[in-house]
């Protein structure tokens, strides 16, 4: 990508005044862009989704599935944890270094998910980070949109700017200089084309890796299957996304319901086909990942050759859904909701009678009276 | 003179082909150590968690005396293990977890126990910790397993001997109690 972007900043360059200028801004846009993703860019996409950081006694259940990710990856540093309020399914990883990394989830997908289907997900968070696909992702993007915005104003001024008057005061050019003006037209067309598959490719392999990493953290591949076979059975899109965080999230938010196809122009492989992977695997180790990612995919395997060890791992014994202490669906939604009312400064009390009432940050009385039973509470 | 640069060129290229492979053996031995350190914590946590669980579950649980003691007992001889090597402390750890996996099963016929507010939250550290004790062990064998393999394989082999690497010893649970179902007993 980086090759595409420097001949587009040529071409640009060369259709007008020198090749030079055109790299020069070229890449002068290419390094502010990325200076602002790599210092802003988590804080800028956790503030975009808005996002509440949430501490360890708000939500325990959550903070040590993310606690026992992080020792099985062998993470240093705990990640930050935010919640999403948003009902539909999705979550994302973010930061530029494992030391400064954080995990996201909306509040949907904390209470759609049983204890063995988040640690899952969320070993699939991890491993995003533990590979620095954070970072890798965030510079694609920023390449990405360097390209198609040079495309973009390069190809109005080539049609409509001066290009033309300048020509004629210029040298006299000739047969060549029609001959670069117009290679430098379809470059301009093609550039971001090609570059957003590539992007796509990128962002789909390291999908598969996060997806084997979780497989191999938890030894579970069935929990993080049957977690994005929730997600994959949900329509809801997610309304602070946007096309530039979509390849954080752990699906695409931008799905479209029934889409399956998206083999070339999606940053996402088709759930249904990651589900298929994780049940094929006969281990739980990348090998394993491999052998089933040929098996269903067909060609050639997806993991990096060098992380690829000859050893199979067992897989953990099936757990029981609805084991001793694993909260049913409907308890899970109430401490989710609990989370959430408290995160925005209301004040919970517990009436006698079993009614829970919301006192909202600006409630001034002293005390409050219960509506469903008439006795009166202190706040 | 020729010859002399080619010797020195050798004694270089030697030379920095050592600090590789001595300091790859450096970094894997203090992954392992860290990873170490990780189960520590974790075990820790545990032993302190359970002097807080017996105290809540008694007053529900009369008829579980035995099962009960049997938890002390094995965290107070895991206590006392905790400055053994790895395979000494594996087999006492080993068997506080089927202590402890009994008392949780024996949960289940326990509803005002189950509803207690106390309890779940105990509930959800001890089953998280469990979790934790396992992860940790797992990065551990497997920081092990390089490590091991590095001071094993030619060439690395030859500066770990040099210098004194040891392999480390794996932390297995040889306890056949932890992977058998834990058994109810319904007599009193």
């Amino acid at each position: 990508m980086g090759v595409l972007l420097i001949l587009i900043g040529y071409f640009l360059g060369a259709a007008f005044d020198s090749a030079i200028t055109g790299l020069v801004i070229a890449i002068l846009l290419w390094v502010i862009l990325s200076l602002v993703a790599y210092f802003q860019g988590d804080s800028i996409l956790l503030s975009m989704s808005r996002a509440k950081k949430i501490k360890r006694d708000d939500h325990p259940r959550l903070y040590n599935v993310v606690e026992e990710m992080r020792i099985a990856s062998g993470l240093e540093k705990m990640p930050d944890i935010y919640i999403i309020d948003d009902p539909a399914l999705n979550a994302f990883a973010t930061g530029r270094d494992p030391n400064r990394a954080s995990v996201a989830i909306t509040s949907g997908l904390l209470q759609k998910l049983n204890r063995d289907e988040l640690q899952g997900v969320i070993g699939h968070e991890i491993s995003h980070i533990k590979n620095r696909d954070v970072l890798l992702m965030a510079m694609c993007g920023v390449l990405l949109g360097t390209i198609v915005l040079l495309a973009w104003y390069g190809g109005r001024l080539l049609i409509f700017g001066g290009a033309g008057s300048r020509r004629s005061s210029s040298s006299g050019g000739g047969g060549g200089a029609i001959i670069i003006l117009v290679l430098a037209l379809v470059f301009m067309i093609l550039a971001p084309i090609f570059a957003q598959l590539i992007y796509f490719a990128i962002s789909r392999k390291r999908e598969y890796l996060a997806d084997a990493s979780s497989a191999l953290y938890t030894r579970y591949p069935e929990g993080l299957a049957s977690a994005l076979e929730k997600l994959g059975a949900s329509t809801g899109q997610l309304k602070s996304a946007n096309k530039a965080t979509a390849p954080m999230y752990i699906i695409n938010p931008f799905r479209k319901k029934g889409m399956k196809a998206s083999d070339l122009s999606s940053t996402h492989p088709p759930i249904s086909e990651r589900i298929r992977i994780l049940r094929a695997m006969a281990g739980a180790s990348f090998n394993n990942y491999d052998q089933a990612y040929r098996q269903v995919h067909g060609g050639m395997g997806v993991i990096p050759a060098a992380s690829l060890t000859a050893e199979t791992v067992p897989i953990a014994t099936m757990k029981l859904e609805g084991e001793a202490g694993e909260p049913t669906e409907i308890q899970r939604a109430r401490e989710t909701s609990d989370v959430m009312w408290r995160m925005s400064n209301y004040n919970t009390i517990i009436c006698d009678c079993g009614a829970k009432l919301r006192v909202p940050p600006n409630f001034k009385e002293p005390q409050i009276k219960c509506p469903h039973c008439g006795r009166t509470h202190q706040i | 003179m020729l010859p002399v640069y080619i010797i020195i060129g050798v004694v270089v290229v030697l030379a920095i082909i050592l600090f590789v492979l001595y300091n790859g053996l450096v970094r894997l031995r203090n992954q392992v150590k860290n990873a170490w350190a990780q189960i520590d914590v974790q075990l820790k946590r545990r032993h302190d968690l359970i002097p807080n669980l017996v105290e809540t579950v008694k007053g529900y649980m009369k008829f579980e005396r035995e099962t009960l003691e049997a938890v002390t007992k094995a965290r107070n001889i895991a206590q006392q293990a905790s400055s053994a090597g790895a395979g000494e402390r594996a087999k006492a750890e080993g068997e506080l977890s089927s202590a402890l996996s009994r008392l949780l099963a024996v949960v289940e016929r326990y509803p005002d126990l189950k509803a207690n507010q106390n309890f779940l939250a105990l509930q959800e550290e001890l089953t998280s910790t469990e979790n934790k004790i396992s992860f940790s062990r797992q990065f551990y064998n497997d920081s092990v397993l390089r490590y091991n393999n590095q001071t094993q394989m030619v060439p690395s082999n030859v500066v770990a001997s040099m210098f004194g690497f040891k392999a480390s010893e794996f932390f297995e649970v040889t306890v056949a109690a932890e992977r058998e179902a834990p058994k109810v007993s319904f007599t009193q």
